[in-house]
């Protein structure tokens, strides 16, 4: 092993870089909530954001050794081999061992990380109450997770350039199309600002009216794809009455993109009620207007019976 | 005194005589008529570098409006077109066509070759990049396109993008795409045939070997994307539907088609890059290559995983769960032929002699650079993370630090490297260090912390943004070290135009090095070799001077550095 000959006299230096891997990974070890959004992933709002933000500091972890022994290494090399210190360059054409050992190592970790991820992988993809297993959820995003309690709310998620609308409580209808269900079972509806029960899991259908878009609200869980002519499906759960989520469209979806935005408020079980009432009321009163505007145009000559100008 | 002085002592060279052929008087009908592989190469080198200073004005423009949230310098709409066109310049502009551009020059010259296999082909190769590059901006007189380098339908649909400059992304793709396949063609059958008597498989230098493997994957990636771009095109004006979603038509499917072709990209922009490295890295640690073997067979593993791993672009977009599954694993399995590169080539470090040229700082910097960028594709290759990190500036930092990180200061390493071969003359190497400090640093400021801006939940491809987020202070940050990585490329830019006229005369083989393309003289005349030297091992220069050295008793130290001590 004449190669490795020289780490032994590195010892001293290697502990040094221990200690400076440890001064600069040590702040990893600090709780979620100081460095969310900084070295973490934003959580904390439903139980498969969390999730993955657990999943995500054990890659950090490991990614945080493997970085800080090659770059240790590195350095390592650098400071000691230079022409000036090291002038005879040891003439070898590898080693077949220590490639193999390496090569080894990098694909165990890659096992272990694997086996970890699919171990995390039903408390991100599965409703909470959910008794279905990993093997029965076809797709985190192409099956709706549904929570065999019955107790969960569906809402309509639909993407259009360059807003979000929301159609509440979708119920037996849920796998209609969300527009016509909406129009047809005169659900409640609203735009950018969706309200949610605290507690109560959420099933989203997602879906768009024109081009891709993103749903992706960071602290309540991972993004998921609107691509019009087909319906996806995330799901969570906020407990945490009076708070309010931002998101906003992940995917290019044209030149507004930008102010395509999202907040989720969470309001007690009472209270959402009382909302959801209130804004079919709203909804029911503007309806009665457009209607009356729209007799009143027809009669006034301006817009054909059929409704045309 | 410079660490390259060595460079004007006598040392017995075998030389080649000029051959010049018949010449037209007027220069510039020269290089536009020539099918000399060198000049064509120049031609692809100076075109690339152009295009990059393009791309990297447009990530200036975009940087500049980030800066500070709700920013009214640039509107959404050509905040649009502006990511597309630095996105495209530099995918298809720069990256792949400049690894082209070493390749013409090197490839004959490294395995002893007098010119490319098909020299008329290798001239058509550059003027259709040429061709496809003035296709493309021409659209700045017009509408330039704004649905970004993926073009995702329906957004780059007619309904949605009615202007012509999605029918020119549409043809720049076509002209780059015939380029890049008839200089693969011309690669392949080059390296091939053409090879010196007795360079065998396992005796071509890595370099060829990444341009080889690069010049398949681009015969098996480039076909795809054309079809798909084609089916785009008869989408919007010929009345099919194959992304159309209201007539049975799927954008899954175009997304499938581009990223079946777009990560093979990935790795057909990065392996030359790691050819190089490979190439500088023994050339300076005056050091065998560690694991040649290995290297040059993790080349061909890369590329075989390439084609298999194009779904983890998709992690968000519908698909089952067991495809989800699949590419994590395809993806995770790519990450063990990249680690043993990253291995062996520290390994060649370690116990060598370092020659600490602005070349090596560039390699060692690459090295450094595309670790980070090999580890946050680990995250991302995690579906359930990705969930999260999928579209934000965590990706943005990702595959810059892959691809500009990765390719650019590979490149860098390269020219600094092959400069003195190309020109006759040696670069400032301290500017060059200087250079190289400044682009590491702002290169670092620029694209850390976006990691943490995807993090903390921006978005990729938003023009603008509002205060009180928690993205302000990174962005300015992150502007500021565009500003400094720009600084820093204009410092290696001015170098490379300023050694043309005014640097030290390098001579045959200034940096004492190991492969063929050194046994002629700075630059190779038209004919590159008087005679081709049989090849005995990877290291044919390093063979020869130890032959000149038997017959003349005249020392030429290849172990150490002393050759490259200062006076």
């Amino acid at each position: 092993m004449r190669l490795l000959r020289p780490l032994a006299s590195t010892v001293k230096q290697s502990r040094l870089l221990a200690v400076l891997a440890l001064a600069i990974g040590g702040p990893l070890a600090l709780p979620a909530c100081a460095l969310a959004g900084f070295i973490t992933p934003e959580s904390g709002g439903s139980p498969n954001a969390n999730a993955i933000d657990s999943l995500y500091k054990i890659i950090l972890y490991v990614a945080a050794v493997v970085f800080f022994a090659v770059v240790g290494v590195l350095v390592t090399a650098v400071y000691r081999f230079r022409a000036k210190k090291h002038p005879v360059a040891l003439q070898i054409h590898g080693h077949t061992r220590l490639e193999m050992g390496l090569t080894l190592g990098a694909a165990g970790i890659l096992v272990i990380l694997a086996i970890v991820t699919f171990v995390k992988l039903p408390s991100i993809l599965d409703a909470p109450n959910s008794r279905a297993g990993a093997d029965q959820v076809l797709s985190a995003s192409l099956t709706a997770p549904i929570p065999p309690s019955g107790d969960r709310l569906t809402i309509c998620v639909t993407g259009r350039q360059f807003i979000w609308q929301y159609t509440y409580d979708l119920g037996p209808s849920r796998s209609a199309d969300c527009n016509k269900s909406a129009y047809f079972s005169r659900l409640p509806y609203s735009y950018q600002e969706m309200y949610v029960p605290a507690g109560v899991t959420v099933d989203l259908l997602i879906q768009s009216r024109d081009v891709i878009h993103a749903w992706w609200v960071p602290a309540l869980g991972g993004k998921v794809d609107a691509v019009p002519g087909y319906t996806t499906y995330t799901w969570f759960r906020a407990d945490k009455v009076g708070a309010v989520y931002r998101g906003q469209c992940a995917q290019l979806c044209g030149r507004q993109h930008a102010f395509m935005t999202a907040l989720v408020k969470v309001l007690t079980p009472g209270r959402w009620a009382q909302w959801i009432h209130s804004q079919q009321a709203l909804i029911a009163a503007q309806n009665g207007q457009v209607a009356q505007l729209r007799q009143l145009l027809i009669r006034d000559g301006s817009l054909t019976s059929s409704g045309n100008f | 005194m410079g660490t390259t002085d060595y460079a004007l002592r006598p040392v017995p060279q075998i030389l080649v005589h000029e051959v010049r052929g018949q010449r037209t008087t007027k220069k510039w009908l020269d290089w536009v008529l020539t099918t000399d592989h060198k000049k064509i190469g120049i031609m692809y080198l100076v075109l690339t570098f152009v295009f990059f200073m393009l791309g990297g004005v447009e990530a200036l423009m975009m940087r500049t409006q980030l800066s500070v949230p709700n920013n009214t310098l640039i509107t959404g709409e050509h905040y649009n077109e502006l990511l597309t066109l630095h996105g495209t310049t530099m995918v298809f502009l720069f990256v792949v066509p400049v690894m082209a551009g070493f390749g013409n020059y090197f490839v004959p010259l490294m395995i002893g070759a007098r010119d490319m296999a098909f020299p008329r082909l290798n001239a058509l190769s550059f003027w259709l990049l040429l061709a496809g590059g003035i296709v493309f901006y021409a659209t700045l007189l017009w509408h330039p396109p704004e649905a970004g380098w993926w073009s995702y339908p329906p957004l780059s649909s007619r309904q949605y993008s009615p202007s012509g400059g999605q029918d020119a992304w549409i043809f720049l793709i076509h002209l780059t795409g015939i380029s890049s396949l008839v200089g693969a063609i011309n690669f392949y059958v080059t390296i091939v045939n053409m090879r010196a008597p007795g360079m065998t498989w396992g005796r071509i230098p890595l370099f060829i070997w990444s341009i080889l493997i690069y010049a398949v994957l681009l015969i098996i990636a480039l076909p795809v994307v054309a079809a798909a771009v084609t089916m785009l095109l008869t989408d919007r004006h010929f009345g099919t539907h194959w992304f159309d979603p209201t007539d049975h038509g799927s954008p899954v499917l175009w997304e499938n088609l581009f990223w079946f072709f777009g990560h093979p990209e990935v790795y057909i922009m990065i392996l030359p890059g790691f050819g190089m490295i490979s190439e500088v890295l023994p050339v300076f640690s005056r050091k065998p290559i560690f694991g040649y073997k290995a290297i040059a067979a993790s080349t061909i593993v890369i590329a075989f995983l390439s084609t298999l791993v194009w779904a983890h672009h998709l992690f968000t977009a519908p698909l089952p769960i067991v495809v989800l599954g699949f590419f994590m694993l395809s993806s995770f399995l790519i990450g063990i032929p990249t680690g043993v590169k990253i291995f062996n080539w520290t390994a060649t470090l370690w116990r060598g002699s370092l020659v600490m040229t602005a070349s090596l700082y560039f390699a060692i910097g690459f090295i450094v650079i595309f670790l980070i960028g090999g580890i946050t594709g680990i995250f991302l290759a995690v579906f359930p993370v990705d969930w999260q990190l999928n579209d934000t500036y965590f990706v943005v930092a990702h595959f810059h630090y892959t691809l500009m990180g990765g390719a650019v200061f590979s490149i860098m390493a390269g020219t600094y490297y092959w400069y003195p071969k190309m020109t006759g003359r040696l670069c400032n190497e301290r500017l060059g260090k200087l250079s190289f400090w400044v682009m590491f640093s702002g290169f670092n400021m620029t694209f850390f912390v976006q990691h943490a801006l995807g993090l903390s939940g921006m978005p990729r491809r938003i023009y603008t943004y509002q205060p009180g987020m928690g993205w302000s202070t990174y962005n300015l940050i992150s502007s500021i070290g565009s500003y400094i990585l720009a600084a820093g490329t204009l410092m290696s830019v001015f170098n490379f135009l300023r050694s043309y006229k005014h640097g030290q005369i390098a001579g045959p083989d200034p940096w004492k090095a190991n492969t063929l393309e050194w046994f002629t003289s700075s630059p190779p005349p038209d004919n590159n070799f008087d005679t081709i030297p049989r090849v005995r091992s990877v290291e044919p220069m390093r063979d020869i001077r130890r032959e000149v050295e038997r017959q003349t008793g005249v020392l030429q130290k290849t172990g150490g550095s002393e050759q490259f001590a200062r006076t």
